[in-house]
Formats: C-alpha cells, structure tokens, sequence
C-alpha cells in the first residue's frame, strides 16, 4: 500500500499552524486508506526536503494543504522534493485546474504523485458550505443567508484570488445561498466593507485559509468591525450596519477538508477504496450549537 | 517460544535460515539446526521440534527480525538492544532486564515480552529511574506531536531536535514500528539520516549549496559571507541548541571551525529555522560599523557582557532576584537603564544614526513567521 504525505506551511512562531494539518492526517490514518500517513511542513519539521525518506513504502502521494496554485505548490514544493524532471507545464493548470503529475524523486527511490493543492479541488466548494453549516448550526443553512468567501488578493499570486472566484461561482451555481460575494482583505472588493455587498440580513464569512492564524483571527475580524480588538474576542453572529455577520474563521479547519486531501489522491490514483464515503460521513460531526 | 514461532521456523527451513548464529535448514535426510554452541543434522520432525523448544531465545529472535523488512527500521531497532555488539543468548539476559539507549533527549529501553519478541519503552533520557506511576502514561505515538511541540515553560518549540524537550510522560509498551513512528514524531528524519550516514551515504548539503537554492524571500542567503556562517552555526546548531550533529559546512571545500556537536543523529543540511536566522542575519550584515564613544564604569562594561552572555546561554531565569552580584540582575539592570539610557532607549544618549531615527537593520518588510 502506498502512502500519503501532506504538505503544508507549518509555522516557526504560531504552535496552532500545523493543529488542522494533523487533524486531517489523523482521520485518513484511521480511514485505513495509506499504508503510512506523514505530515511535512515548510517551516516544520520532517521539512519537504527529507519527508520523503520518512516514509517507507516506494509510492507516494503528496498533497500540498495549500490554497491556491502558485510560488509554493509550483516552485518551493517540487523543488525541495526533488522531484525529478519537474515543470510546472506537467500540471497543464489554468490556475486552478491542477491536477496531478507523477515523478520519480532524486534522492529517495520512491515514485510520487505529485497532486495540485486542497484549496482548488471541486470538493473544496463541499467544505466551503459544510463551515457555512458549521457556523451556524444549521444543515440546511441558505435560505436568507448570504455567503462571502474571503481571499488574500492578488498581491503575491495571481492565482490566490482565482481559487476564491472559482468557489464563488460554484456556490453561486449551486444556488443554495442567496447571494455569494468573493472579498479580499488587500483589494476590492474589501471584506471591511462586507456589510455593503449583501442585501440579505445574514452573511456567512468564510475565509479561504489553511489555518487560523493572525489573518484570521486578527485582521479579518477587526476589518470587518466584528471586534475593535481582536484580543476581546467577538459573538457569533455579531451585528454590523444592521448586517448579522456569521465568522466562521479559517475553512482549512474544518473536519470535511481531511476528504479534499482523500480525493485529490484517489484522483492521482490512490485506491482509497470506501475512505471517501467513511471520512466524509464521519467528519459530519455532532451540530455545534450556533455561536460557538 | 510460542506456536506461532516455530511454525513460521518450521515453514521458512527449505529456502535455510540464518539469524544471529541461528542456522535452520532442511536437508534430504532431515533438519539442520545450528546455534554458535552445537550443530544438530539429520534431525526429524520431532526432534527438530525438541531442539528448537530447547532453544527458544534463538527461534523468537530469529521471529522477531524476520519480520522487519524496512532496512531503516530493523538497522535501528537492532542498535538499540546493540545487537551488533552481543549474541542471542547475552542479549536476551539482557533484554530481560532492559537494554537502555539514548537518543538525543530520548530514552528507549528494549525488553522482552512474554513470547521472546520485543516490547519498548520510551520516556525522557532524564526520567530514566522515574516510577511509572509518577509519569503520564500514553500508547498512541502520534501523541509525541503534542509532547514535543512546547518546552517545560510552555513556549513553542520550533526545532524538534532543541534540547528542550518536556518530562514527565512514558510510552510504557511499544512494539517496533509504534517505537520507530514515536521517534519519528519526536525527531523528524533523525534515524532515516543516521541509518544513510551508517551506510555511508547521507548526502550533505552545504551552506552555500543550500542558500544557493533559496529563493522568494530567502534568496538573500547567499550573502552571508562564510565567516558570519560560521557565527550562524555556533549561535543555532551547537549541542546548547541543538542535538544534531551539524554535518554540513561552508561548502564541500572549506569546513566552519564550530564543533559539530556529539550528537548520535547527524544534520545533512541547513535546517528552515537557519535558513529564517541566515536571512534576518544577512540583513542585519549589511551595515558597516560606525564609531561611538560611550561614557561606562569598567564595570559596566562588564556588566554588559554579562548581560550578552546571560541572554546567549539562555541562563536568565537562573539569575536569582536578589543576587546583585550577577550582571543581569534585574535590579541591576534596571539600576544600569535608569542611568545610562535616556528616554529615547539610546546607550548614554548616543544618537545610533545620522538622523537618528529607524531602529532596525532596514528589513525589508514581509512578513515572516
Ligand atoms: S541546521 Fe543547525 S539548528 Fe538546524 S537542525 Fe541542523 S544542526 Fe540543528
């Protein structure tokens, strides 16, 4: 059986980064889908480079935990993996449609399926409403709701703010929330302003982040007016302009994103045999209370 | 000895068997058993039965290793109960006591249960003769993930391999592979790198290879000059800070003339935390010194010195409140500030810059964690 290695950013200052990453681990581990699970992280250790060797079957499938396409999944990922004969064309991506590319890696004699990040799978859209539901309480949570999905911007990569019109428009598709708004923290349209771009009374916001962390849990909740000082803390919902705003803090947290990583390897070929199906019923956690 | 074992014995005969001077074969006229006391051939199935119940350490032994296949992990298993050093019979008199070994902040003992096969246990080195029962029990390895992500004072630890690992926990009973992950989790690639370097091939990247690679943010790197790389590696990687053993230097060619530490474990290559130290550094390199003149008491340059030291050794909590003597006394320090720094933070008011304002090495902004 192979095994499945999850890539993401890890943090050398902020002890929460790497908590969603092996929460999601975990629960493929206990799938029984990989021989072997291991976590790898940028800043974290066992690093991209030398993850590889920490595992011991000969086949491989990595799934970067990251948002968008861009300079890590594309440059700093393949490259400290040593992926042989890396290039990006492998992808054949248009910025959000990465898929998977097999590669032999340099160092380790191991065959690994390189596959594109969480953050642009269809199944991404699924986690996206599941946090809406989360935040709420409410299963059937639409009706009367608004839904704001919150990006970066482009400031570092275009492809970041792709990822969040891509889920957008799905969940504008779908036509279960009233209306969707993609917002950004650095660009128009600003989520500061969220109360603006929604006619409905209530606003799911769901930023598009792996972790929690001072995007989160700092800026975004101070921009939009939820709290004057982060460090207060702030209600869920929490009226702003007349608007009740429904934070749902970091999708990447969410227990559904443990089912993205699952299919993005069973995309790359990964027999995951009924782990799909098993992860995503037992991610469908007790409700939480609204407001928690 | 159990069933078990002497089936699977029983069964892998015709291929021949050799483990640890234990050699089981089947010939046309019956079995061969040989430890390194006495060979028996010739025999049949009931006395091969007989001879193997007569020697059970050597059947589990041989059980217990055929079936671990990995290279990494039987090569690190076998260290650990120092199987290289000790035959069958020496080892399992030892393994009924335990066999201790250290693994950087690591203790593992290897013991036996009830059937001749192994059983670990694993706590920290400095809980060696701790009673269990004064310890948190745990079973699960991927537990060492929370263990070793905060030090004994609760603060984050962004290097695994930092001496700085918590007490007060024990793995009271692992089977190999639990040991292997529980290690793994504790010291990321430590034994995949020791297990390359015992088979002479871990490959080291250097200093300059390494910065050479970095790019975005890190792409600076490369300027730090070997000399300040040096200082790098003396302020982050030796033992004092971390358990590896730096294998890498400068390049292939010019070696740092900072000790590599003793560590079991060896470093292929400069690790993230160096590589964020090297581009903050390789900022801060870029200012040339200027000449200041300040107005000190022989001992309070002393005191600053002690003051540098105090902080590098991370000895400030070990300075006692009322201990005068020490030059990073609090009292003391405050005593120095209230003195010698004006209202501004400045050393006896002396302006740092030309317009005196600005007050770091001009980063260049990101924002980095
Ligand atoms: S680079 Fe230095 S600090 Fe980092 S792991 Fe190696 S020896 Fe330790």
């Amino acid at each position: 059986m192979p095994a499945l290695v999850v890539v993401a950013h890890g943090s050398h200052l902020n002890p929460g980064s790497h908590a969603p990453t092996f929460d999601h681990a975990d629960t493929i581990r206990a799938s029984g889908a990989f021989a072997e699970v291991r976590e790898a992280f940028w800043k974290e250790e066992p690093s991209f480079r030398e993850v590889l060797r920490t595992v011991e079957s000969e086949e491989v499938y990595v799934v970067p935990l990251f948002i968008s396409e861009g300079y890590f999944t594309e440059q700093i990922i393949p490259r400290e993996l040593r992926l042989e004969g890396w290039d990006v064309a492998a992808w054949d991506s248009d910025g959000t449609s990465a898929d998977h590319a097999t590669f032999r890696a340099r160092d380790v004699e191991k065959t690994v399926h390189y596959c594109g990040p969480a953050g642009t799978h269809d199944s991404m859209t699924d986690v996206i409403v599941r946090r809406a539901e989360s935040v709420t309480g409410d299963p059937d949570v639409g009706e009367g709701f608004g839904l704001a999905v919150v990006g970066h911007g482009t400031g570092r990569n275009e492809n970041s703010a792709k990822a969040i019109h891509y889920h957008a428009d799905r969940l504008e598709a779908m036509d279960r929330f009233e209306e969707v708004q993609a917002l950004f923290m650095d660009e128009e349209p600003e989520v500061d302003d969220v109360a603006e771009f929604f006619e409905s009374d209530d606003v799911v916001v769901v930023p598009l982040f792996v972790a929690d962390g001072y995007h989160t849990q700092e800026d975004i909740p101070e921009d939009m007016g939820l709290t004057e000082d982060y460090r207060e803390g702030y209600d869920v919902p929490t009226a702003v302009e007349g608007t009740r705003i429904w934070y749902a803090g970091a999708v990447g947290t969410e227990p559904l994103m443990a089912d993205v990583l699952l299919e993005r390897a069973a995309d790359a070929g990964a027999d995951v045999g009924e782990a799909v199906a098993a992860v995503r019923r037992r991610t469908r956690g007790p409700e939480p209370a609204a407001g928690d | 000895m159990n069933g078990v074992q002497f089936d699977a014995l029983r069964e892998a005969a015709p291929d021949g068997v050799a483990c640890d001077g234990l050699r089981v074969e089947r010939e046309a006229n019956g079995y061969v058993f040989e430890t390194p006391e006495e060979t028996r051939a010739g025999l049949d199935a009931a006395a091969f039965e007989a001879t193997a119940a007569a020697n059970p350490w050597f059947v589990s032994n041989w059980h217990y290793w055929q079936g671990i296949e990995d290279p990494a992990r039987r090569a690190y298993l076998r260290w650990l109960e120092r199987a290289d050093e000790h035959g069958v019979r020496e080892r399992y008199e030892a393994l009924a006591t335990g066999v201790r070994r250290e693994w950087g902040q690591l203790g593992i003992k290897a013991g036996l249960d009830g059937d001749g096969e192994r059983i670990y246990e694993l706590r920290h080195a400095a809980d060696a003769d701790r009673e269990i029962d004064a310890l948190d029990v745990r079973a699960d390895p991927l537990d060492a993930r929370e263990i070793a992500t905060e030090d004994p004072k609760g603060r984050y630890r962004p290097l695994k391999t930092a001496p700085t690992l918590r007490r007060g926990w024990v793995f009271a009973a692992l089977d190999g592979r639990d040991l292997y992950r529980a290690v793994d989790y504790f010291y990321p690639a430590t034994v995949a790198n020791w297990f390359r370097e015992r088979e002479g091939d871990l490959d080291v990247t250097h200093y300059r290879e390494t910065a050479t690679r970095q790019t975005g943010i890190y792409g600076i790197v490369d300027g730090l000059a070997p000399e300040a790389v040096g200082w790098l590696a003396e302020a982050c990687c030796v033992d004092s800070q971390c358990l590896k053993r730096r294998e890498w230097d400068e390049s292939e060619a010019e070696a740092l003339g900072v000790p590599r530490g003793d560590g079991e474990f060896p470093c292929r290559e400069p690790c993230s935390l160096v590589i964020a130290a090297a581009r903050k550094l390789t900022l801060l390199e870029r200012e040339g010194t200027r000449t200041y003149e300040f107005e000190l008491t022989p001992s309070e340059k002393e005191q600053l010195e002690a003051l540098v030291d105090t902080v590098a050794e991370g000895r400030i909590d070990d300075v006692r409140e009322a201990d005068l003597g020490e030059g990073a006394n609090r009292y003391r320090t405050r005593f120095l500030r209230a003195k010698r720094v004006d209202g501004e933070g400045r050393l006896c008011g002396v302006p740092t810059r030309e317009d005196d304002r600005g007050e770091d090495g001009g980063d260049d902004g990101e924002r980095e964690d």
